[in-house]
């Protein structure tokens, strides 16, 4: 029997969370001892992969058997023996545990270009970057183009910034590359911080060869000769496959004295940052390199002039580095083919929130909205109502519902007052209060001010306290208009964008959801019934059976009533745990 | 030289200078809280904003260099509404104790309170509570007045170059201290405190002694060593209460720590006011012709017994050089000796 046989086991941070290293070692084990490893020999192989994308269904399983693939989903390591016995050597996929329709849909309607091959190829192993044209995009540029040339390529494809700014890439290399100077520095972006936010991780520990690829040929472009990718320390399983990538990068001279014969040289650095939100912020991710504090500092000068160590320096997102290969490899034309007008290409994002497939998705710029919330999402979970999309993390706003039809672009999101940013994209239903959305985000942005500016340092603080006083019951006639005055004023004098962003998602959700915050105001009540401090609990003594179930769980006493009869709260004594609200079996108990 | 125009006024100035610059060569105010001419600009307050006729958004003038042909507006209502709530801000987290502050009438904060006429602040909310904690003898170190506007770190860092404080923290709790929030232990030149804006550095010697009511400023040269630090004494009911130094002398404000805050000798009742004679084992007070005809007589008597090599002289480094000029020729010349040195060489 001669059958060639791959196993694909996802070992993302999803996957190794879920057990995916264990299902490795129970099919090596099992098909050895089946024997199917000495029958088939080199035919065989088993690796890790990074992320696909849904996280949710791990650890999942890719079975390709002669060039047809299975996936399964849900794989534990007691439930292989039976695949192999099943699939592998009788040749009948286990049906039950392959993943179901939604699975392909979720995938259909994207289009992967910066994640083409992760979940593909083995993030540990460089000859499986280079068996898919790993390398070939670098071996093309240094032998055949000149810098300006590879500079074009990227201008005409129209490739724009993916680390929230959307600055056109082939602009800022060309702006360094004309500067003169004895060093030059890129740096990839690898900092992440927005909440919620995974994209540029998963894409180190999917594929980590092609964002130093994609860094080298920038480096070429440019004439630097040294690169840092600085990465949150957070992110442990990202710098090991990176540090291993970078080994293995130079092994094949790729990266060191003389790349690939030429006279270039150039070698990259793994700075480990603290996990500082405002380090993302490119002169304070500079600072946090040179050793100092993590503090932005006023533009111009822009680094492309004055950047590392005062040299010209190109600072890039993880995602921009990850498109460049792929580019160089296919031809502007073909990138610039994906998207809009003014927005070319792809973008990754992170879909989480009351969603039903949330995970990683690619999808071209301009596809609507609502593609991708009902068709690659699979629509809001439980089948509750969608209430809202949060775009762009911190800095960014809320979507509403009458704006689903929109586009998913540069353009078209800021036109709604909100940003594509680096990628986070939460769903809301209708359970969720717009107020309470908009404090979290205050909370997140207060706490990782870097203190260096008044408006972000203190104006931040003075949001926050506002929304705090509204949402548990204390906010005043006024307030709102408060609101709107002082995010204008932090918007126009912050120093750097992450204060000149943070009142984004205040305003945003006053745009849509103005009622909300009135109804907090004016009538003390959340209308989504998250708000604490607004909740009422009352027995509705029509529907009490005074079976005391509620009595027996409320841990403030609140509670008193005669067996049989029916209940009251004490609404002085309630602390709204809504303890009773669960207990009681007969739907007696009002919230409100 | 690049052209550009402030106000609608034409100003001509050399390549690399901020607008800030710019505009206070031109004798246009714009107010300011982290800007200081010797240091690195900051950035960090934004009341220098100013608008730039093409860019959508306020720039800090501190720390923005002026181009060819801009046009540069430093006060409109829109900018000044900004301003405001800035130092509302500012103000909603200050003790706001200028009844009891020390720096009360030179402190930067309280002028623009005063002259943006804040008193009412819409803005209220939390304030910074600090426990106090700093054993040392001469500077006073209060917190939370401190309005975060870096001026202390970087004198410390960029002038001094010891780098005693930095910021730590984040968000609203970002405080300057020392490493790990230990009791400061430098080498007290007290830079920082004649650079801080507000009250919250000053002098330990300073508190309750008087602020700036019955103040007589008095131009001196620092006793302390050969260097001659020019430094201002504060005088009030003839008793020296602070010492400072002006930034356009010599030693451009900048002080050593004795220079600083070594002046309690000048009122202190030891202190030596006449030359004092030893007779018979008791020091008795002389005056100066007295006790200049007795060394006089002593040399004398010492040089015709034993020879001028039996006599050696030594000088301070509190003497000027012209002194210790002088001092070299008195020995070589009126002496006859070359036995002649100075402490600062032991
Ligand atoms: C507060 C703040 C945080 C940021 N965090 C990140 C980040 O985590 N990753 C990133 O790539 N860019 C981040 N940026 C954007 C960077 O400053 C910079 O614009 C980007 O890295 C440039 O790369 P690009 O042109 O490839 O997008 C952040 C910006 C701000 C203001
Ligand atoms: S806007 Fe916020 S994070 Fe940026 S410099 Fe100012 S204080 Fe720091
Ligand atoms: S202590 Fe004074 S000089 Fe230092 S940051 Fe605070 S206000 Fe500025
Ligand atoms: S003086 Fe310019 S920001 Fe403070």
């Amino acid at each position: 029997m001669k059958t060639d046989l791959v196993v694909r086991v996802c070992m993302g941070t999803g996957g190794i969370a879920a057990g995916g290293a264990e299902v490795m070692d129970a099919f090596k084990k099992h098909l050895r001892s089946k024997g199917v490893t000495a029958r088939i020999e080199k035919n065989c192989t088993m690796h890790k992969v990074g992320c696909r994308g849904l996280c949710a269904r791990d650890v999942l399983v890719d079975i390709v058997v002669n060039d047809s693939k299975t996936t399964y989903q849900f794989i534990k390591p007691a439930m292989v023996e039976r695949i192999i016995d099943e699939h592998v050597i009788n040749g009948k996929p286990v049906e039950e545990w392959t993943v179901p329709e939604d699975y392909h849909l979720f995938h259909n309607k994207q289009v992967k270009v910066v994640l083409s091959d992760c979940g593909s190829v083995d993030p540990e192993d460089i000859e499986s970057y280079l068996n898919v044209k790993g390398y070939d995009a670098l071996k093309q540029v240094v032998t055949t183009m000149s810098p300006a040339e590879t500079i074009g390529v990227i201008r005409q494809s129209g490739l724009r910034g993916r680390g929230g700014a959307g600055f056109p890439t082939g602009t800022k290399w060309e702006i360094c590359s004309k500067e003169t100077s004895e060093h030059k520095y890129i740096i990839c972006n690898a900092d992440e911080g927005d909440p919620g936010a995974f994209m540029d991780r998963s894409v180190i520990e999917g594929n980590p060869h092609a964002v130093i690829e994609g860094m080298i040929i920038g480096a070429y472009s440019i004439g630097a000769d040294a690169g840092y990718v600085y990465i949150r320390a957070e992110y442990p399983l990202a710098v090991e496959r990176l540090k291993n990538a970078l080994k293995e990068a130079r092994k094949h001279k790729f990266l060191g004295k003389g790349i690939l014969g030429t006279n270039f040289n150039f070698d990259i650095k793994i700075k480990l940052g603290a996990g500082a939100f405002v380090c993302g912020e490119e002169t304070a991710l500079i600072a946090s390199i040179e050793g100092q504090r993590g503090m932005p500092r006023a533009k111009p000068p822009f680094p492309v002039y004055k950047g590392l160590w005062g040299k010209p320096t190109v600072i890039n997102n993880v995602e921009t580095l990850a498109n460049v290969p792929y580019i160089i490899r296919k031809g502007a034309e073909w990138y610039s083919s994906f998207g809009t007008e003014k927005s070319k290409g792809t973008k990754v994002f992170a879909l989480t929130g009351k969603i039903r497939n949330s995970g990683l998705i690619e999808v071209p710029m301009g596809i609507p909205l609502r593609e991708i919330i009902y068709d690659i999402g699979g629509g809001i979970e439980n089948d509750k109502a969608f209430k809202a999309v949060q775009t762009g993390g911190p800095s960014g706003g809320c979507i509403p519902s009458h704006l689903l039809d929109i586009k998913v672009d540069f353009e078209s999101l800021a036109s709604v007052g909100s940003i594509v940013g680096s990628g986070g994209m939460v769903v809301l239903d209708e359970g969720d209060c717009m107020v309470n959305i908009a404090k979290f985000f205050l909370q997140f942005t207060q706490s990782e001010s870097c203190g260096k500016c008044v408006p972000c340092r203190i104006g931040t603080k003075r949001l926050l306290e506002i929304l705090e006083r509204i949402t548990s019951g204390k906010g005043r006639e006024g307030d709102i208009e408060l609101l709107e005055d002082l995010a204008r004023d932090i918007k126009a004098t912050s120093l750097c964008g992450l204060g000149q962003t943070a009142p984004n998602p205040i305003l945003s959700t006053i745009r849509y959801f103005r009622d909300e915050y009135e109804a907090h105001i004016t009538k003390k009540k959340c209308p989504a019934g998250v708000c604490r401090d607004l909740l009422s609990y009352v027995i509705l003594a029509e529907i009490c059976k005074g079976c005391g179930a509620c009595k027996k769980v409320c841990p403030a006493g609140a509670i008193s009533g005669e067996k049989k009869q029916p209940h009251t709260i004490d609404a002085d004594i309630c602390v709204r745990c809504g303890a009773c609200f669960e207990a009681c079996k007969f739907r007696a108990i009002g919230k409100g | 030289m690049i052209d550009l125009s402030i106000n609608g006024l034409p100003v001509s100035v050399p390549e690399g200078t901020t607008i800030l610059d710019a505009a206070r060569f031109a004798d246009i105010p714009i107010p300011t809280l982290c800007h200081h001419p010797k240091l690195t600009p900051y950035g960090g307050c934004r009341l220098c904003i100013v608008d730039v006729k093409g860019i959508n958004r306020p720039v800090t003038s501190c720390t923005t260099p002026v181009a060819a042909g801009m046009e540069v507006t430093t006060t409109s209502p829109t900018i000044e509404k900004l301003r405001k709530t800035i130092l509302e801000l500012i103000l909603s987290d200050h003790p706001n104790d200028c009844m009891v502050c020390e720096k009360a009438g030179d402190c930067t904060l309280q002028e623009l309170a005063y002259f943006y006429g804040i008193r009412e602040n819409r803005l209220d909310g939390e304030r910074r509570v600090y426990a106090k904690k700093d054993d040392n003898p001469f500077i006073e170190r209060n917190m939370e007045k401190c309005i975060l506007c870096g001026k202390c770190v970087r004198i410390c860092d960029e002038v001094q170059g010891v780098g005693a404080i930095d910021i730590a923290y984040r968000g609203f709790n970002a405080k300057v201290c020392p490493p790990f929030e230990k009791n400061l232990d430098c080498e007290f030149c007290g830079q920082c405190v004649s650079v801080c804006p507000t009250g919250a550095l000053t002098g330990k010697a300073w508190g309750q002694r008087g602020r700036q009511k019955d103040i007589k400023e008095i131009e001196t040269i620092c006793p302390y060593c050969g260097c001659g630090c020019s430094i201002t004494l504060h005088v009030r009911r003839n008793e020296v209460i602070r010492v400072s130094s002006r930034e356009d002398t010599l030693n451009e404000g900048w002080l050593c720590p004795k220079g600083r805050f070594g002046y309690s000798f000048i009122n202190n009742a030891a202190r030596l006011k006449t030359p004092l004679i030893r007779e018979e084992g008791q020091l008795k007070e002389a005056t100066w012709d007295e006790a200049l005809d007795f060394i006089a007589d002593r040399l004398g008597k010492v040089k015709a017994k034993y020879g001028a090599d039996s006599i050696a002289g030594l000088s301070s480094a509190r003497c000027t050089n012209e002194e210790n000029y002088l001092f070299q020729k008195f020995m070589r010349a009126a002496v006859g000796t070359n036995n002649v040195d100075h402490c600062a060489r032991l």
